[in-house]
């Protein structure tokens, strides 16, 4: 433990601590729009800077480690004008269309300039103007919104560990592609949509078929359906419909996803869904109650363990089915009707 | 060895190449071949001599006849007048080299009088080529020095005494750095050589590496053995190809030589070297960039700390200086710190190199002792401004640099003092602008190549110094408003403040220095709507004046019909039609024709 | 697994085989890749050169079915050059010098020859991982899905514990599950021959246990398999069929034979959340609710009890499968009622001792939300991030030494050429949730069939052609596509889809011990069409 001046109050902060850390965690909220705590701190976006007694410039507290006696301002006027600086410029290259900007209310520099008050665009120039990218069916990349904090680059190659986009160009017409700008859908990406989880604008977006604004979806964490590295997720709910896939902070995924439990789950609301029970009638389906089949089912159960004992009912259980539920299945068999034969597909 | 009645030694660095100095070597074997007198006169091609403005150069030992301009018509004069004849050809001498009857010494010349060559010694003496040149000149013996009687600690202890500073730009103490690579805790050590030298106009690295390579090689291997490292890396930009070939065959000839490998001197100490070439990017002279480019990724900058001699290559400890840095080191172990602090000022002790350019007599390289003053450099070396005209300003410290006024021209050049004054040392970039130049277009000009070369990493450097471009060019193009002005300061301080890495950092400079020593200038410009230079095109318009006698040859030069006039009356320019192409000034036989 | 997900990061070599990890576990590639950049080294082996062979120190393209063979090798180079862990294997394990004995045989020349590669690499691989201080083992269904495949994963483990890689951290045998709660259902005795927490059904002590929890006579006879439930449904002696959540007509090999049987089946009850291939041949479709649409909870590859929560309504009268089943059993005179899962929790918590210290309280969110990674017995114990942590569980680590033996299937005259299948990135097992999924869709649309150019040259066929691909019990058609990702006698059919499906093709000869039929390696042969 170290020994700090934050805003003019002792603290005690873990050593080996960022500035920005040790202020998350003493409750001082230090803007940052390119941080990202799982890997290596980029330092590019400039927002998070501070000042140090006895330094010059201001550094970034993204990547400065604390040290004892060391005098910390987070919010002096020099630091605030920098950042007022850093936000107007960034908001002279970025169109101002929010009215219809698929992450309003979810864009972090939407909260910053309104937090430091950046009501008009006061560099007037040169402005970006590159073609969306819509080839992936998933999502897209709108470049013109891109404030280059470079966490879609960085989650892709540092944690996704695919590489599939990085920095064209360089300076002034910095932007994030594939290598030669070739379309994404044709590029290495595998479409796990981590780049787009961490966009802090809305440059890269998920295809949503539904107008949401994501301050009013309500936030579910589950486990994801499909393989079984049981990644941790949010399901995005709007009225009574999941809308988007959020990851989450699970032990085995620490927020990174796959394609499937990304964008993998439109199929809940696919019109095949089965509504009601069905049974057949001369060789066709016809929709019944819940109690009719049972009725049936109770009534062949019945039949069949008269003529030819328990052994003569088998059942699949399902690998996709909840751990209690497999409980009950293999419940019935044997507790119910007396078997056990009872198995799933682990083997399939 | 051969022994020879003359040495014919030819410039062989970048300018006086492009000049056709090989081919005057080739030309010059030839003939001396010819009139067989190549037992008798050997031929030397050289690095650079310095004094490009007199290039190409030969010349002749033991005569030490110091011809310039040099043509290839030339070489038979040369070789049947003076070599076969031992007459000098005074009509290829240089100017200076020839006065009252008498022939005077290369070191007598002004340009060389006041320079202190210490790590340009070899430069223009000896061949690059052949290691065993360098060798004769005392080369390799510094290393031989360090691996039979020093310990590394002795080593650093030798460098941090003498005071040597960093001459990449920095003038970080030397000796610290190698202390800190030292202690650093890392299992594989690297070091790394800057010759990514990207200054406009600067050419220093690249001339010690063309005239004398194994001057860095032999510093990277003490380095090497200091720190605690087995492998180097040079990072030269893929545009330097003489350095790049010369210093390969350096490599080359060390290792066959066992002066780069196993076994050093007979030593368990190992040391290799392999070269990494650059794509020329600016930000690639930053060392961490550097770095990210030699591992083969993007070459951009990353925060520091952690400092590359914690955390570097590879994420292993290494140490970076640039080539002059080195070319320093062996010349400080031979003959000591104490040698070393006697030249130069006690905070700046040593010597260096400055690219001249600009309005200025002597183009070239120089290399002066710290603390020579810049009247000094820029009339006694220099030669003063051409034309006549009046000296302005200098340049000093590349894009990142800053202006020193004529009323600061008795400034003695050291880190200290440049800084004082709002610039810095740089790699050595001096440019010398004259009554003609526009500040403010000096400033853009400046501009333009820092955004031209932003990496695109971090907010203000990327989008701030476009910003800033962009308020230039609409005061250079007479849009300019007063509140641009202070605009453009603020952007400016925060652009400095707030980057990421010494590109953005200093990229406002420039600007912040013309803008506090030459304000009037961009008034002038905001509120006059002219460039009181004429430099700035925008602004200009032309005039003709009741000079004119309407000769009417104006009328017939302008390429868009853009003056009217009868002959022998006075001639009127259409201004929506003009071009402000200055062809009519040209060919005006009465300096009827002014703009304003 | 033996050890965590989050343990690859810490390991120094990762051994990966049977198992395309970018492709069917990403999330878990990420990691190991991750790993890879740390400094770790990696051993791929696989008939195919799948995505992480770009990444591996040593890639061994074998033949398919010959994992024992290269394992036996692995372990004679190991003991050959002394580099076996000699402590462990004194202190931790028996039945060494059986193991000794038996991979005398297997010198890498004659392995080399068996699993068709070569000598040096099999010996540098064999150095690699036993010099590696923490090495661990991944493997999915490329090891499993033989007829020798149980025998595979003895051999692996003989391999983890001659390096005395078992019990430590980062090391481990780690089997990765290829569905969600496949864990679960195994832990859950969703098995003929075990009740939950793997407790035997004829073990009479468990038995009275479970008569007793569950107020109920049971049977100490061991259940069918489902490849035997099948082979019983043909001839009559399974009259009743209750299949949830499981679609055997597109998972299952030799799919002409499932089609038969189930369409002969007297009474097939199929509870799914579509109209699945095999819910279509049922006589009573139950609508089950999805995963968002009810509580529960999945256990992972790793051995951790997660929840799933309940967002949206299931649609129309759809119910939670829970819920079904529970009122199905009432109606047939077993009267136990549940409210939720999480009294259904309680009350495996009360006969499974691996998750004595599972409760809903415990997994909710704003304790840890992390989940709980089993065996936790008692409601203070954290869980177990890795296993046999000091002592094997059974204790000492046994060493099963096996012969390496042949697919039941090989390659001759009129079936040419190996194949094996499974899984692309975009499609889940069936299709049946991944179909439904445009964007899947579009970047998954068909089944195809991998071909060595060298093979589509001699066969005269091109990319993209649709060709008839056939086996002994099969053909299907579909499109070619010309990599080099497979040798030249093996090809691959991705097995999700119904047209072109490549169980229609494969062998349902069974593993003797473990049941399962041998999908990773028939013979088939092309034909143009």
């Amino acid at each position: 433990m170290v020994n700090v001046i934050i805003n003019g109050h002792k603290m005690n902060v873990p050593k080996d601590y960022t500035i920005l850390k040790a202020c998350d965690d003493l409750g001082i909220h230090i803007p940052t729009l390119c941080h990202d705590e799982r890997i290596d701190p980029h330092a590019a976006c400039r927002l998070c800077i501070v000042e140090i007694e006895g330094m010059d410039e201001l550094p970034t507290s993204c990547s400065t480690k604390v040290k004892d006696g060391m005098k910390i301002k987070t919010h002096s006027n020099r630091v605030r004008k920098a950042r007022k600086d850093i936000l107007s410029l960034i908001v002279a290259n970025h169109p101002l269309d929010c009215i219809m900007c698929d992450n309003s209310g979810n864009c972090k520099l939407q909260e910053y300039c309104y937090e430091y008050g950046i009501s008009e665009v006061e560099f007037k120039g040169e402005k970006k103007n590159y073609k969306t990218d819509y080839s992936n069916p998933f999502y897209y990349s709108d470049q013109n919104k891109c404030i280059n904090c470079g966490k879609c680059v960085r989650i892709c190659n540092e944690l996704q560990c695919v590489g599939a986009i990085g920095f064209n160009e360089r300076g002034f017409k910095t932007h994030i592609g594939a290598p030669f700008d070739m379309e994404l859908n044709e590029s290495e990406c595998v479409s796990c949509g981590n780049c787009v989880s961490v966009c802090p604008v809305g440059a890269l977006m998920p295809k949503i078929k539904e107008r949401i604004r994501y301050e009013e979806l309500k936030e579910v964490r589950t486990t994801c359906p499909y393989c079984g590295v049981g990644c941790q997720m949010d399901l995005l709910v709007l009225d009574g419909k999941i809308v988007d896939v959020k990851p989450a902070d699970g032990p085995s995924n620490e927020n990174l996803l796959c394609v499937k439990g990304r964008f993998g789950f439109k199929f809940l609301d696919h019109p095949d869904r089965l509504k009601k029970p069905l049974i057949k009638r001369d060789g066709k389906f016809v929709e019944t109650s819940w109690e009719e089949a049972y009725k049936i089912i109770a009534k062949n159960i019945k039949k069949i363990k008269n003529e030819n004992g328990p052994d003569a009912f088998a059942g699949f259980s399902s690998a996709r089915c909840s751990t209690e539920e497999n409980y009950l299945f293999q419940k019935l068999f044997r507790a119910a009707l007396g078997t056990n034969n009872v198995d799933h597909c682990a083997r399939l | 060895m051969d022994i020879y009645r003359s040495h014919v030694i030819i410039c062989g660095g970048t300018g006086c190449t492009s000049s056709n100095s090989d081919k005057i070597e080739e030309k010059m074997i030839n003939n001396i071949k010819d009139k067989n007198l190549d037992k008798e006169v050997k031929v030397v091609r050289t690095g650079c001599f310095g004094l490009c403005e007199a290039g190409p150069i030969v010349v002749v030992y033991p005569e030490g006849a110091f011809y310039s301009h040099v043509k290839l018509k030339d070489v038979d004069e040369i070789v049947n007048e003076h070599l076969l004849k031992g007459r000098i050809v005074k009509r290829l001498l240089y100017k200076e080299a020839f006065s009252e009857g008498k022939l005077k010494s290369v070191n007598e010349i002004d340009f060389y009088k006041k320079q202190r060559r210490l790590v340009l010694d070899n430069c223009g003496v000896i061949n690059p080529e052949d290691i065993d040149e360098y060798i004769a000149y005392d080369g390799y013996m510094a290393l031989g020095k360090v691996l039979t009687e020093m310990k590394p600690l002795d080593v650093i202890n030798e460098i941090k005494k003498s005071g040597l500073r960093g001459r990449g730009g920095g003038g970080f103490l030397t000796g610290r750095k190698w202390e800190l690579t030292y202690n650093a805790n890392s299992d594989i050590k690297y070091i790394l050589c800057n010759a990514d030298e990207g200054d406009p106009g600067a050419f220093m690295d690249r001339s010690i590496l063309e005239g004398d390579p194994h001057a860095v090689i032999e510093a990277m291997a003490i380095a090497a053995y200091a720190v605690g490292a087995n492998k180097g890396f040079v990072y030269i930009r893929a545009e330097y190809p003489i350095a790049v070939r010369r210093l390969q065959i350096a490599i080359d000839q060390a290792k066959e030589k066992g002066l780069l490998g196993e076994n050093i001197f007979e030593t368990d100490f190992n040391f290799d070297l392999e070269i990494r070439l650059g794509a020329g990017a600016f930000v690639c002279g930053e060392e961490t960039a550097l770095i990210s480019s030699i591992e083969g990724e993007r070459g951009m900058p990353n925060n520091k700390p952690p400092y590359p001699s914690d955390k570097g290559l590879w994420n292993k400890s290494s140490l970076i200086n640039n080539v002059e840095t080195f070319a320093n080191i062996p010349k400080i172990i031979l003959k000591g710190s104490d040698w070393f602090k006697e030249i130069g000022t006690e905070e700046s002790p040593g010597t260096k190199v400055f690219a001249l350019g600009g309005k200025i007599k002597n183009t070239g390289l120089v290399e002066i002792p710290m603390g020579t003053t810049l009247r000094e450099v820029i009339y006694d070396i220099g030669g003063g401004i051409p034309n006549n005209k009046e000296f302005k300003a200098v340049q000093t410290g590349g894009p990142s640099g800053g202006y020193l006024t004529a009323d600061l021209i008795e400034t003695p050049i050291d880190f200290e003092s440049l800084s004082t004054f709002g610039s810095m040392m740089g790699s050595g970039g001096m440019i010398i602008m004259d009554e003609d130049n526009c500040m403010v277009d000096m400033a853009r000009f400046f501009l333009d190549f820092t955004v031209d070369e932003s990496c695109g990493k971090c907010t203000p450097c990327r989008e701030g110094t476009k910003r800033m471009l962009e308020i230039l060019e609409k005061i250079t193009k007479g849009n300019g408003e007063l509140e641009d002005l202070d605009n453009l300061e603020s952007l400016a301080n925060t652009i400095k403040q707030a980057s990421l890495c010494g590109l953005g950092q200093t990229a406002p400079n420039p600007v912040l220095s013309t803008l506090k020593h030459f304000r009037e200038e961009y008034k002038a410009h905001v509120i006059d709507k002219t460039c009181p230079t004429g430099t700035c095109k925008d602004l200009l318009s032309f005039y003709i004046t009741d000079e004119c006698k309407g000769c009417t040859k104006c009328s017939k030069a302008c390429p868009v019909d853009a003056i009217e006039g009868e002959v022998k009356q006075k001639h009127i320019i259409d201004r929506d039609k003009c071009i402000k192409c200055g062809e009519c000034v040209s060919q005006c036989p009465f300096d009827a024709i002014i703009k304003k | 697994m033996t050890n965590s997900i989050k343990e690859i990061e810490g390991t120094d070599l990762m051994f990966v085989t049977g198992s395309n990890t970018t492709e069917n576990h990403p999330v878990i590639a990420t990691k190991m890749r991750r790993a890879i950049k740390k400094g770790a080294k990696l051993i791929v082996a696989d008939p195919r050169k799948i995505e992480l062979a770009d990444d591996a120190d040593v890639f061994l393209q074998i033949r398919p079915g010959t994992n024992t063979a290269l394992f036996n090798g692995l372990m004679h180079v190991i003991i050959k050059e002394g580099l076996e862990d000699k402590n462990y294997i004194e202190n931790r394990c028996e039945n060494y010098e059986a193991l000794k004995e038996l991979v005398k045989d297997y010198t890498p020349e004659k392995v080399a020859e068996i699993c068709n590669i070569n000598s040096k690499d099999l010996i540098k691989a064999a150095k690699l991982y036993a010099k590696a201080n923490k090495a661990s083992i991944f493997y999915a269904m490329g090891i499993t899905q033989h007829t020798t495949g149980t025998y595979s994963v003895m051999a692996i483990a003989n391999l983890a514990n001659l390096c005395g890689n078992i019990g430590i951290e980062s090391g481990g045998v780690n089997p990765l599950r290829g569905q969600n709660n496949v864990q679960g259902a195994c832990d859950m005795g969703a098995l003929p021959n075990v009740y939950p927490g793997y407790q035997k059904v004829e073990d009479s002590e468990v038995n009275k246990k479970f008569e007793k929890a569950w107020e109920s006579k049971l049977s100490d006879k061991v259940g069918l398999t489902i490849p035997e439930m099948l082979d019983s449904a043909d001839n009559g002696d399974v009259r009743f069929l209750y299949v949830m959540g499981e679609n055997p007509m597109i998972s299952d090999p030799d799919t002409n034979h499932v089609e038969k049987v189930l369409n002969e089946t007297e009474f097939l009850v199929v509870q799914d959340i579509f109209l699945t291939e095999t819910a279509e041949l049922a006589d009573v479709v139950l609508p089950a609710a999805a995963f968002a649409e009810k509580d529960g909870t999945f256990t992972n590859t790793e051995r951790r009890i997660q929840r799933i929560r309940k967002a949206i309504d299931a649609p129309g009268e759809a119910k939670p499968d829970w819920l079904i089943i529970m009122e199905i059993m009432n109606s047939i005179g077993y009267d136990k009622k549940y409210n939720n899962p999480a009294e259904v929790m309680e009350e495996i918590a009360s006969v499974t001792p691996q998750y004595g210290g599972i409760s809903y309280d415990r997994l909710a969110l704003k304790v840890d939300g992390l989940g709980l990674q089993w065996p936790c017995p008692t409601n203070t114990h954290q869980g177990t991030k890795y296993l046999h942590k000091g002592n094997h569980a059974r204790g000492k680590g046994l060493f099963l030494p096996h012969d390496h033996s042949d697919s039941k299937e090989l390659p001759d005259k009129e079936f040419p050429l190996i194949m094996t299948n499974g899984r692309v990135l975009y499609h889940y097992h069936t299709r049946s949730m991944t179909g439904r999924v445009k964007g899947l869709n579009e970047k998954a649309p068909e089944s195809y069939i991998e071909v060595n150019p060298s093979t589509a040259s001699k066969l005269n066929i091109v990319n993209n052609e649709k060709v008839k691909v056939i086996s002994r019990r099969g053909e299907i058609k579909t499109k070619v596509k010309i990599t080099d990702i497979v040798a030249p006698n093996v090809v691959f059919i991705p097995f999700h889809y119904k047209e072109g499906s490549a169980n229609v093709l494969t062998n349902p000869a069974l593993d003797k011990i473990a049941k399962i039929p041998e999908y990773k390696s028939c013979t088939v042969r092309i034909e143009k069409l």
